[in-house]
């Protein structure tokens, strides 16, 4: 059953002073998200992340549509006990202690009194804060702040997670922890909804991505299935230090690595470039498929709905 | 009291706690000790009435600015440092936050008082050496400056949860000039006949909070008693007007996209 599922919303805004226009911050957007599943919500700055994230948690009403979650229509009070949100740039009541703030948040959120002392050091210790409790919020560092987040979007156990860029402001070994930290959310069987422009994170968590630009859907897909539609390419070494003017002449540049030299040619261009290094006699060590990252597939993905976008206009 | 609202106004309490909102009970004990000095030095038999007078008035001075400047700061603060979004995602509704966050400060604004109130009384012993029976009277204008305390707490939301701070500030501050004085606007009514201005002058007479009303403070210096009848009104009026600014919060609120 999906855990998520979002119809055709939509979101526009009156911009001006005078004479009211209306930006389209979100074309019609659906989307289906399955229970136990990492989702990446990519696109770059501006994309229509965050705006959706809003709409899902009712900060923002949407202009049209509609969504379920957990089976259950979305402005239902009691959907928001099963569901953890960590905002973008989490700030919190500064004047708070970080256990006083999970106390409030785990109260808000229906926590029984006797249970609510081991869920808040439970969630500290989880975000690597467990000797942290006494210290008042405004002491925090950026990467603290941002544990605290997620700390308080896990308290309440709740069975479905969005986070609003969950690695951002974090060091590389927060980001591991926070990597980790999903990867048992998973295993515990619960749902992530998470946006990011951090495209090496998605490939390494998700299960299924969405790609979004300029407000509209571009992608959906395993990330696997979306970046195999991207143009190949082929990495060749050779023995020597030479590369041949013919294999110049394909566009490619040789990287010397001692006394074999390195070339990535397209995957259409391969035998044109074996040719050529047959033709000087020069030994191939290997001929090695180069993996598509999702990053290049979302370059392409953003120049292609640019150009359309543009084309449009 | 609804869990999710209890929680936030104790949170409010909290808040302005820490941020030593109540500070204020420094400056107001030292100037009512100075002017409790300074009366009995050059007054002569009028130091209870210059007492009562300027002690209660501080009170009600101190106690404004509070409601105005927290209660503007109430919503528009959690939504500009987006603390909002994290309350709101949780089972909490709109209308619980907002209820939450006046009884706070209300709370917060109770225990001033009662703070100040002991300060007044204390003053009023140093000068008088003794307590009368028509002192009783001051707890009865205490009260009604707690009552005005509920209707500006409740305006500040209310302009606080459609526009800035600085112009909620604004708005709130001239309502209180206003209906400070509410009796002379009934009273210009009164003389403008039946036209055009007599209509509209009336009707703001009913929109602007009747804060002269609840201001018994010269009476009650004269050691004059207050009516009961007046004490029942001037609570059902308070409570109305604070409930219906309220409402008129909430469904603002209820609407409005968090950007």
């Amino acid at each position: 059953m999906p855990s998520i599922e979002i119809q055709g919303l939509t979101k526009t805004y009156k911009v001006g002073f005078w004479r009211k226009r209306e930006k389209l911050a979100l074309s019609p957007l659906s989307l289906s998200v399955e229970s136990g599943e990492i989702f990446g919500f990519l696109g770059p700055n501006g994309a229509g992340k965050t705006t959706t994230l809003k709409l899902l948690m009712g900060l923002i009403f949407p202009t049209t549509g509609s969504a379920r979650i957990l089976g259950r229509d979305w402005t239902d009070p009691e959907v928001k006990s099963q569901i953890g949100f960590l905002p973008e740039q989490p700030y919190f009541y500064d004047y708070l202690t970080a256990r006083e703030l999970l106390n409030y948040y785990g109260l808000l959120s229906g926590i029984p009194g006797t249970e609510l002392k081991g869920r808040v050091e439970s969630a500290l210790s989880r975000v690597g804060l467990p000797d942290a409790g006494n210290v008042q919020l405004r002491r925090f560092s950026k990467g603290m702040l941002q544990r605290m987040g997620i700390a308080q979007a896990i308290l309440h156990d709740p069975k479905v997670l969005f986070l609003d860029e969950p690695m951002s402001g974090l060091d590389p070994m927060g980001r591991r922890d926070v990597r980790n930290l999903i990867e048992e959310l998973k295993s515990a069987g619960k749902t992530v909804f998470f946006s990011t422009h951090i495209l090496s994170d998605a490939e390494a968590l998700c299960d299924r991505v969405a790609v979004i630009h300029l407000g509209k859907l571009r992608a959906v897909g395993a990330v696997a299935d979306l970046t195999s539609n991207v143009r190949g390419q082929v990495e060749l070494v050779w023995q020597g230090n030479s590369v041949p003017a013919s294999m110049k002449a394909l566009g490619t540049e040789g990287h010397v690595l001692g006394d074999a030299t390195r070339a990535v040619v397209p995957e259409e261009s391969l035998d044109l470039a074996i040719d050529a290094l047959r033709r000087e006699r020069l030994r191939l060590i290997s001929v090695t498929p180069v993996r598509t990252t999702l990053e290049q597939y979302f370059v392409e993905k953003l120049k292609s709905s640019e150009r359309t976008a543009g084309s449009a206009e | 009291m609804s869990s999710p609202i209890r929680h936030i106004a104790s949170n409010t309490f909290r808040e302005a706690v820490r941020d030593r909102v109540l500070y204020n009970l420094i400056a107001f004990a030292l100037l009512l000790s100075g002017a409790a000095i300074l009366v009995g030095q050059i007054s002569i038999d009028i130091e209870r009435l210059v007492v009562v007078n300027l002690g209660l008035s501080a009170v009600s001075l101190f106690g404004v600015v509070i409601a105005i400047f927290i209660g503007i700061g109430l919503v528009s603060k959690e939504i500009e440092k987006r603390t909002l979004y994290t309350v709101l995602s949780r089972p909490v509704q709109r209308w619980q936050f907002i209820i939450g966050k006046f009884l706070g400060l209300a709370g917060t604004l109770v225990v001033n008082t009662l703070f100040m109130a002991v300060g007044v009384f204390a003053a009023l012993f140093y000068v008088a050496h003794k307590f009368e029976r028509a002192d009783g009277w001051i707890l009865v204008a205490l009260y009604f400056i707690i009552l005005q305390f509920l209707i500006l707490c409740a305006l500040s939301l209310l302009f606080s949860s459609f526009s800035s701070p600085l112009l909620s500030a604004i708005f709130a501050f001239s309502l209180f000039i206003i209906g400070c004085f509410s009796e002379d606007l009934r009273g210009f009514a009164a003389i403008t006949g039946s036209g055009l201005t007599h209509m509209l002058v009336t009707g703001a007479t009913y929109l602007v909070p009747n804060l002269s009303a609840l201001n018994v403070i010269t009476s009650v210096a004269h050691g004059q008693p207050v009516a009961p009848i007046l004490i029942l009104y001037n609570t059902i009026y308070a409570l109305l007007y604070a409930a219906v600014a309220l409402c008129g919060a909430v469904l603002i609120f209820d609407r409005r996209n968090l950007k």
